[in-house]
């Protein structure tokens, strides 16, 4: 394994050579120590390496990420893992706001709480919480899905597209055109795979599915008054 | 764009070292705020009787100590006085107010940062860390301190536009954020008898919650009012003589995380400020919700 103290290496060198590892590389496994709440940590990351954060972390942790698998062992800051295309971010401890923002791909596994707009307007990321998510998560989420297994905050899925979201415990209200649908035995074999996946040990059958009422795709000719 | 950091200690054996931790965070919310700084340290309390006052003027030459003389021939009371930089740091033998009503009357040249039994205020332009460098803040023990880093984006560079705002004895406000209703609450509040020092939105915040304190409002009253009477985009951090406080709008998005152990609790603007505080590694980490008010007591 490969150390690197952020104490003694720049952040922007070690994303730089972690950045440029080769297709083939040998050195696949790496751990960041010291990483004293940087921003931008392990950024732009595209090689399936995995790198291992020691400690709480600032913004955009993971940003970007293609193939690579990034845990951080801690907490982390506001968008955790923005715009990922593919790969994994885990995080063992609570995310703040913003988690997963306009995610194409991939996954983000977030053991405990994450903060307002989780998976805001998500293209296509499956995210997984542990614990539960604040207020306008999935706001105008477009694809991929949203699984939490505590609580989620107010107006959940406002203004939603797509994706399919998933709450085990109580959703303090739901934004314009998010409703709750019915948890088809599709949707629940999906769920199971996801959760297993994100390797969180919740039973799916606990959970309600939520989804988009598809009323705000169109504008609506009862509506013209408002104008 | 602006930093916000505060840090209230509960074990009292770490009261040495507060105005040390209150340093690093400071300075680790530079990128946030490079152009100016300012803190609120509750320390040293005074002597029954007395009252402590920061007071600024820009002239580091100014003659603080004939301004002591003249006050206290003034009011028949002693007075003591220490410079640094440009603010003054005076301690007098009556009540604040008198010595704020002989200020007002009497020294226009002379603007008051701060005032009460153990809040000392003190701003200054440059890097967070010059700032808390020049006014010795790395000395200073006590029990709870506040600060705020600036980046000016539209109104100029100055120390009357800084942070922390202090519209009551011992009491001090910082804000990241901007309020859209201050014009109208500034009126309403004059009516109630508030007076205004500048036109920052920010000043309205203080003064208001200075006013529903005044009014009998405990702290958390005070501001879930707030919640309910400010518009617009706020994570505030409040310091009074024993509380310390910290709210978000229902929107929440200035940044704020919270961290508390048995010891201490800190909150800054982002998690790089807290790094470095004793056992932090063990604190419970979190960011406040939403529209919520978290209060903390030292008693």
């Amino acid at each position: 394994m490969n150390v690197i103290d952020l104490a003694k290496t720049p952040l922007r060198e070690v994303n730089s050579r972690l950045q440029k590892l080769p297709k083939d590389t040998n050195e696949r496994l790496w751990k960041l120590v010291n990483v004293h709440g940087e921003h931008a940590c392990a950024v732009g990351l595209s090689q399936p390496i995995e790198v291992q954060i020691d400690g709480h972390i600032g913004y955009y942790c993971g940003g970007m990420n293609q193939e690579a698998t990034i845990v951080v062992n801690g907490q982390c800051g506001v968008g955790l893992a923005e715009n990922i295309m593919s790969g994994e971010v885990r995080v063992k401890g609570n995310a703040s706001a913003a988690a997963g923002a306009t995610g194409q791909g991939g996954l983000i596994v977030i053991e405990g709480d994450a903060g307002t707009r989780c998976g805001i307007s998500m293209k296509g990321v499956d995210i997984v919480v542990g614990g539960s998510v604040g207020a306008m998560s999935a706001f105008m989420a477009q694809a991929g899905s949203l699984a939490v297994c505590g609580d989620a905050g107010a107006n959940l899925g406002d203004s939603l597209y797509e994706a399919r979201l998933y709450v085990q415990g109580k959703v303090e209200s739901l934004g314009a055109d998010c409703v709750e649908k019915t948890m088809t035995p599709h949707h629940l074999a999906k769920l199971e795979r996801l959760l297993k996946r994100a390797g969180i040990n919740a039973d799916p059958n606990k959970f309600k599915r939520y989804g988009s009422a598809r009323k705000l795709y169109n504008f609506h000719v009862d509506n013209v008054d408002a104008y | 764009m602006c930093g916000i950091v505060g840090l209230f200690l509960k074990n009292p054996a770490l009261q040495s070292t507060l105005g040390a931790h209150l340093e690093t965070m400071l300075i680790g919310m530079t990128e946030r705020g490079p152009d100016s700084a300012g803190i609120a340290v509750y320390h040293s309390p005074v002597a029954q009787g007395r009252s402590k006052l920061t007071l600024f003027n820009a002239d580091e030459a100014y003659p603080w100590r004939k301004l002591a003389g003249d006050i206290g021939t003034a009011l028949g009371v002693e007075t003591d006085v220490s410079q640094k930089g440009n603010h003054a740091l005076l301690v007098a033998e009556t009540s604040e107010s008198k010595v704020i009503d002989w200020l007002h009357a009497n020294r226009s040249d002379v603007r008051i940062m701060g005032y009460g039994k153990l809040m000392e205020v003190y701003k200054d332009m440059g890097l967070p860390g010059a700032v808390a460098e020049k006014y010795g803040l790395k000395k200073m023990a006590g029990t709870h301190a506040i600060g705020h880093t600036r980046m000016a984006t539209e109104s100029a560079v100055t120390t009357e536009h800084s942070h922390p705002f202090t519209p009551a004895p011992d009491m001090c406000l910082v804000h990241n954020g901007s309020l859209s209703n201050h014009n109208n609450l500034r009126k309403w509040l004059k009516k109630q008898g508030q007076t205004f020092d500048t036109d920052n939105d920010s000043e309205v915040a203080a003064r208001y919650f200075a006013y529903r304190l005044s009014e009998g409002a405990t702290l958390e009253e005070a501001l879930e009012a707030g919640l309910t009477d400010l518009d617009g985009f706020f994570t505030f951090t409040m310091g009074t003589k024993d509380g310390f406080a910290v709210v978000r709008d229902g929107i929440a998005c200035k940044p704020a995380v919270l961290a508390e152990n048995d010891d201490w609790v800190a909150m800054a603007s982002e998690f790089r400020s807290l790094a470095y505080l004793p056992n932090i590694e063990k604190a419970k980490i979190w960011e406040p919700a939403p529209a919520t008010v978290y209060t903390w007591s030292l008693h």
